[in-house]
């Protein structure tokens, strides 16, 4: 059964700016990103110590989840196994891939950190954002070169036609030294939400992908 | 034995990423793994990486480590003891 | 709503180069997993199940450059290619997905050269792709230990929604010192091969692999018995990153929403089960909330070690070779119970006619998989 979905809201994070539905809410004029996501948490207002353990690509993930979800009661309106995350990026987590292996390359320096090793991982991401919003649903993490919007429109509108979700956080969350982007998406059935941006169509995703 | 612990204090928080917490906060008597800290498991295998790059001190067993690390007191007193603080 | 059948498929690990033969070593009782001294990998000795490089290198050399191609895409193709060469569906065309589970690629590269374009995921499927001809651009997924049944899952998913009638699921990893060292920093490597579900159980010994398989909507036309994959499930503990829910919330959810599904009791679980003493136990807590404590259960690690993004996969292969064979094969490594909740561990190998078989898992991330495969 197709189910039309929308686009309810969006944020973005890319060269030290915060966009969330097409508005800019921070902007940063130096530093780089570990400074700059720094920044964001505490323009968030947030209290979540946890945030300051993580890699940057969940950094990057969470930050970007956080603000796109604020005040929008996810919790309140869906059932946590209702909500599923499905994010995707170039990279995976070579980025921190590169922080693991300086702690063992030299057998004399030879000390492999746990808290490194685990996010090794791409999605660990998901992981992140679901222990932040008790998010129990359907998860997948996929890599390609470019973000591809007809792939996320099918793959998300399979996930509400077979109503193995209600509700899907998607998009593109991609780290690799000092380049950065995140596109972040909150779908939802029409009609379950008054407000909205665009209906989910290829598009429209491509359209957002794309502000400048 | 009191720059020792000031030192370890540091450490810890840099180690664990500790960014909101500053020396004075914590408490080198209190159990280091209960909710105050919200440390965990990845943290507990943090120190036990902590204590072999800085002091060359590696823990044998589990039981070892739970001793070790209940508090910072009690690993100061581990560095002590083997003479590397 | 059409069914999708599993096809040909293909196992590669150090019990063999094909499916047939792993499944014969292992109901001979052999095991992959041995000591491994490699100061290339760690300074310690450690418990793996490592392909012999010399065998690989010349498996490949026999019909293809082995300069062109890394360990790790060799591997694959090997794989893909004994696949291939067991069904004669027309996979050239645009209704073939290539998809490839891996957690790390050609992660081995990274020492040599940080800015290696290899160690993109998407250009080591595009390599594979490529050899064998597939139209659509390959999809990846790297989901931690889920990897390989996430990959089936979307191959049905994505069949199922009418945009391919065929999908080639292939799932690999090999070692490194990088997985090693990692690993190891988690104190999760086990003191001798590993003991999943048993009361000495001390952490998971790894594993390097590939499995193929081929999923379709054509009916194997071949006499033997057709095998569909149903609805699969991911879900999330919401717990910690590398810790399992203590309750098993999130693998509990995946085989609640499988058995919603499925009209038929299930007959064989084949579990995680990596040996870790977490991991274990909440699997047998998820199990045993499911009501599944009576169903034969075992875990393959013990044959192959923990192959992370293959895992999924091979162990899928052989609950299909279970199921088309009647044999359940024993929970290598298991000898006495460590669970708080007792299972029907298989704890030597017996003929027995199924009809289904339960795949679960779950990976750091706090991410938890399951499918059903069904006889028709």
């Amino acid at each position: 059964m197709r189910q039309t979905c929308i686009i309810t809201s969006f944020c973005a994070v890319r060269d030290n700016k915060l966009i969330l539905d097409g508005k800019l809410l921070y902007e940063s004029a130096t530093g780089d990103f570990t400074d700059f996501a720094s920044r964001l948490y505490k323009h968030s207002g947030i209290s979540y110590p946890k945030f300051h353990k993580m890699d940057n690509l969940c950094k990057l993930g969470f930050i970007t989840s956080e603000f796109l979800l604020k005040d929008k009661e996810l919790s309140g309106r869906y059932a946590g196994v209702e909500t599923g995350i499905i994010l995707m990026n170039s990279s995976s987590s070579l980025d921190t891939d590169r922080n693991h292996q300086n702690t063992i390359s030299d057998r004399n320096e030879y000390f492999p950190s746990p808290s490194v090793f685990v996010y090794t991982l791409p999605n660990v991401v998901i992981g992140e954002i679901c222990i932040r919003h008790k998010i129990y649903g359907e998860g997948n993490f996929f890599i390609s070169e470019k973000f591809n919007s007809l792939f996320v429109f099918d793959y998300v509108s399979q996930l509400f036609n077979n109503n193995l979700v209600e509700c899907c956080i998607t998009g593109w969350v991609e780290i690799n030294g000092s380049n950065y982007r995140s596109v972040l998406y909150l779908i939802e059935k029409t009609g379950k939400t008054e407000s909205g941006i665009a209906n989910f169509e290829p598009a429209e995703i491509e359209k957002i992908y794309n502000r400048k | 034995m009191e720059q020792l612990v000031q030192k370890l204090k540091e450490e810890i928080i840099t180690a664990l990423n500790l960014s909101e917490m500053k020396p004075e906060n914590i408490d080198e008597k209190a159990p280091l793994f209960v909710d105050g800290l919200g440390l965990d498991s990845i943290d507990a295998l943090e120190l036990t990486v902590l204590l072999e790059k800085k002091y060359g001190l590696k823990i044998k067993t589990s039981e070892e480590g739970k001793k070790v690390l209940f508090s910072v007191n009690s690993m100061a007193e581990f560095i002590r003891e083997n003479n590397r603080g | 709503m059409r069914d999708v059948y599993l096809s040909a498929d293909n196992i590669i690990t150090p019990l063999g180069f094909t499916t047939e033969e792993n499944a014969g070593n292992m109901l001979e009782g052999r095991s992959g997993i041995r000591q491994v001294e490699d100061n290339e990998l760690s300074p310690a000795p450690f418990h793996a199940s490592m392909l012999d490089k010399k065998i690989l290198y010349e498996k490949f050399s026999s019909f293809e450059d082995p300069g062109k191609y890394t360990r790790f895409e060799q591997l694959a193709i090997c794989s893909i290619k004994d696949a291939i060469s067991g069904t004669d569906l027309d996979l050239s065309g645009s209704r073939t997905i290539f998809i490839l589970s891996t957690t790390k690629g050609n992660i081995d590269l990274l020492e040599a050269d940080p800015g290696d374009e290899r160690l993109f995921l998407w250009n080591t499927a595009r390599i594979l792709g490529r050899y064998f001809n597939f139209k659509n651009e390959p999809l990846v997924i790297s989901d931690a230990c889920i990897s390989g049944i996430q990959a089936v899952i979307t191959g049905v998913r994505l069949i199922k929604a009418g945009l391919y009638d065929h999908a080639v699921i292939n799932g690999t990893d090999i070692i490194s010192e990088f997985i090693v060292s990692g690993f190891n920093s988690f104190k999760s490597l086990s003191n001798g091969p590993c003991r999943p579900f048993d009361k000495t159980r001390d952490g998971l010994s790894l594993g390097e692999g590939s499995g193929t398989i081929i999923l379709t909507v054509d009916h194997d036309t071949s006499g033997k018995c057709r095998i569909i994959a149903g609805d699969g499930y991911s879900t999330n503990d919401a717990n910690h990153i590398s810790g399992p829910s203590r309750t098993a919330e999130g693998l509990f959810l995946a085989i609640s929403r499988v058995m919603k599904r499925s009209p038929s009791a299930i007959e064989f679980i084949s579990a995680h089960g990596t040996a870790t003493p977490y991991n274990d136990e909440m699997e047998s807590i998820a199990i045993t909330r499911a009501g599944l404590q009576d169903v034969p259960v075992n875990s393959f690690k013990g044959y192959w070690g923990h192959t992370l993004g293959a895992a999924g996969v091979i162990e899928s292969i052989m609950g299909k070779y279970s199921m088309r064979n009647g044999i359940l094969f024993n929970s290598k490594g298991f000898s006495e119970a460590g669970v708080s909740n007792p299972l029907n561990i298989i704890s030597s190998p017996e003929r027995r006619e199924i009809n289904n078989c339960l795949k679960i898992a779950s990976g750091f991330g706090g991410c938890n998989a399951a499918i059903l495969y069904q006889k028709k």
